[in-house]
């Protein structure tokens, strides 16, 4: 995997710190070093929610992402927030259902997957994060039991029921 | 495999392994899931988790506990940190070992929830009133947290004077992939100080703070510094990354140690000897790994995120023999990697 410093960004109940926590096990399965740090605080309740993601070769120094090499943007304050600070070079991934915005930079790839609308298509309610973190990993490939297993960690023991959902959500995602 | 863990429930977990089994607390941001981990764990374990009525009452609820011989811990942040420090004073004057965490947020007063090291005088030199010390320890890894816990619940032990961790908001709300140790299942050291149920088979221990005679206060004093004298000589813990050839060194702690890592590390890449000096104890401060560093480096630079309340201690420790130059942001903010290595290049 290449070293990847990312940043997850929605408004707070669509799953942001879910969706970086299985990116953050992917890279611990991988065998890298990972780091998650949330935001907290007052932001969470109704606003805005991020969260970030490294994951490298080499020990995390600052667990604070302040300039990604990835964005996923699950709403349009979100990208305003982060966008300029991506990466020359660097890839945004975005739920074009609910972020009608053109991009002007050049020096970054752009990823437009309608993700809360196929959610919405395919039973998947709520699941619009994963659908995105499938995205996410056809664009910077894990072994192909990674991802699965991550989602086997993260999904906890009492919402059995929702394993099957978030594995056909990122196997969508990965069809964008 | 390695688990991922937040480091408040990282520390929570490793204090239950630690052997603690009770754990008296009030929430506050960024440390309650410290608490709500013990709220579940400790029942299933036979242990006490206890949110009391204040922070006030959850620190003398630890005192209760530690006079009684058990291992006993609380936790909060900042704010309720300023609170339990009339019970820890009343510990360091009682002898008594006691684990207390700081999760540590902006201040002062109310302040704010995200991440700060402004603490760090409250820490180190003034947990309460009167003449003390209490052992300060600074992890910067969610790992480490779990590796200091049981130390610091030890060197408690072994010294008979409360120890704290020192972390902050990043490190409490961070997940990291974390070894826990497995409970060795060992005894706790005996504590033959200690006032549990004795059946009237040996003197009464008493277990005061209070004595009005100024010469008895004055020999117990200068008896426990005589204890911290030695709690100075070994005990001072440090990192010391790339310091070797370094013309400067940086001083950083905590998560600001961690920005440093990173500045460091660009640094070198642009072929400036920088290295980083990391405290791991901050009480004692690690006087000796200062001095060795000063007899090569120009330049000291300490980071923080505070105002510089570690400033002093670094030039104190080095006698002002390199010039000391300071670094930090406040109020929560957490400085980057490029801050710092504007820093760095401006020493060059």
């Amino acid at each position: 995997m290449k070293d990847m410093n990312i940043v997850f960004a929605g408004f707070g109940g669509q799953g942001v710190l879910f969706a970086g926590k299985v990116a953050a096990y992917v890279g611990l399965i991988e065998g890298q070093e990972i780091s998650w740090l949330p935001s907290y605080g007052p932001e969470m309740r109704g606003g805005t929610a991020n969260c970030s993601v490294c994951i490298s070769e080499n020990p995390i120094g600052s667990p604070l992402v302040t300039n990604p090499n990835v964005l996923v943007a699950m709403n349009l304050p979100s990208l305003d927030r982060f966008l300029d600070a991506v990466e020359p070079g660097g890839t945004v991934i975005l739920d074009s259902s609910l972020i009608d915005r053109e991009i002007s930079r050049t020096d970054i790839t752009v990823h437009r997957v309608p993700a809360s609308r196929l959610a919405e298509e395919n039973g998947l309610q709520g699941l619009a994060n994963m659908i995105l973190t499938g995205k996410l990993f056809r664009e910077f490939p894990c072994s192909p039991d990674a991802l699965d297993q991550a989602i086997q960690k993260c999904v906890p023991a009492r919402k059995a029921q929702m394993l099957d959902l978030n594995r056909k959500a990122v196997a969508l995602g990965a069809e964008q | 495999m390695k688990v991922l863990m937040k480091g408040n429930e990282a520390l929570a977990e490793a204090a239950i392994r630690s052997g603690c089994r009770h754990f008296f607390g009030y929430p506050i941001t960024p440390q309650t899931e410290l608490a709500a981990y013990m709220s579940k764990r400790m029942p299933k374990i036979g242990g006490t988790y206890l949110q009391a009525e204040s922070e006030i009452a959850a620190v003398n609820m630890v005192l209760g506990a530690s006079a009684a011989g058990v291992r006993a811990m609380t936790s909060s942040s900042s704010p309720g940190i300023s609170l339990k420090s009339e019970g820890i004073s009343y510990m360091a004057g009682s002898d008594l070992p006691a684990l207390i965490i700081n999760v540590q947020r902006g201040g002062p007063g109310l302040g704010g929830i995200q991440p700060s090291q402004a603490d760090y005088w409250q820490a180190t030199k003034a947990t309460g009133h009167g003449d003390f010390q209490i052992l300060v320890f600074a992890p910067s890894t969610v790992q480490e947290m779990v590796d200091l816990v049981s130390g610091a619940f030890d060197a408690a032990d072994r010294w008979r004077m409360p120890a704290m961790i020192l972390a902050d908001g990043m490190l409490g709300q961070m997940m990291e992939p974390v070894t826990l140790p497995e409970e060795d299942g060992k005894p706790l050291p005996e504590k033959d100080w200690c006032a549990n149920g004795h059946q009237d088979r040996r003197e009464h221990h008493v277990i005061n703070s209070l004595y009005l005679t100024p010469d008895k206060l004055e020999d117990l004093v200068v008896e426990r510094y005589k204890r911290y004298e030695q709690v100075k000589a070994q005990e001072q813990r440090a990192e010391e990354y790339l310091v070797e050839d370094a013309d400067t060194v940086i001083v950083a702690y905590g998560a600001s140690s961690r920005v440093v890592r990173s500045a460091v590390n660009k640094a070198r890449e642009q072929g400036r000897k920088v290295g980083l000096i990391r405290p791991i104890t901050l009480w004692p401060f690690p006087v000796d790994a200062l001095q060795k560093a000063a007899a090569h480096a120009r330049n000291f630079l300490v980071v923080e995120m505070s105002m510089g309340q570690m400033v002093d201690d670094v030039k104190l420790s080095i006698d002002c023999k390199v010039p000391v130059h300071f670094f930090g942001r406040t109020g929560g903010i957490i400085p980057t990697p490029a801050e710092v290595l504007g820093e760095i290049e401006k020493l060059a």
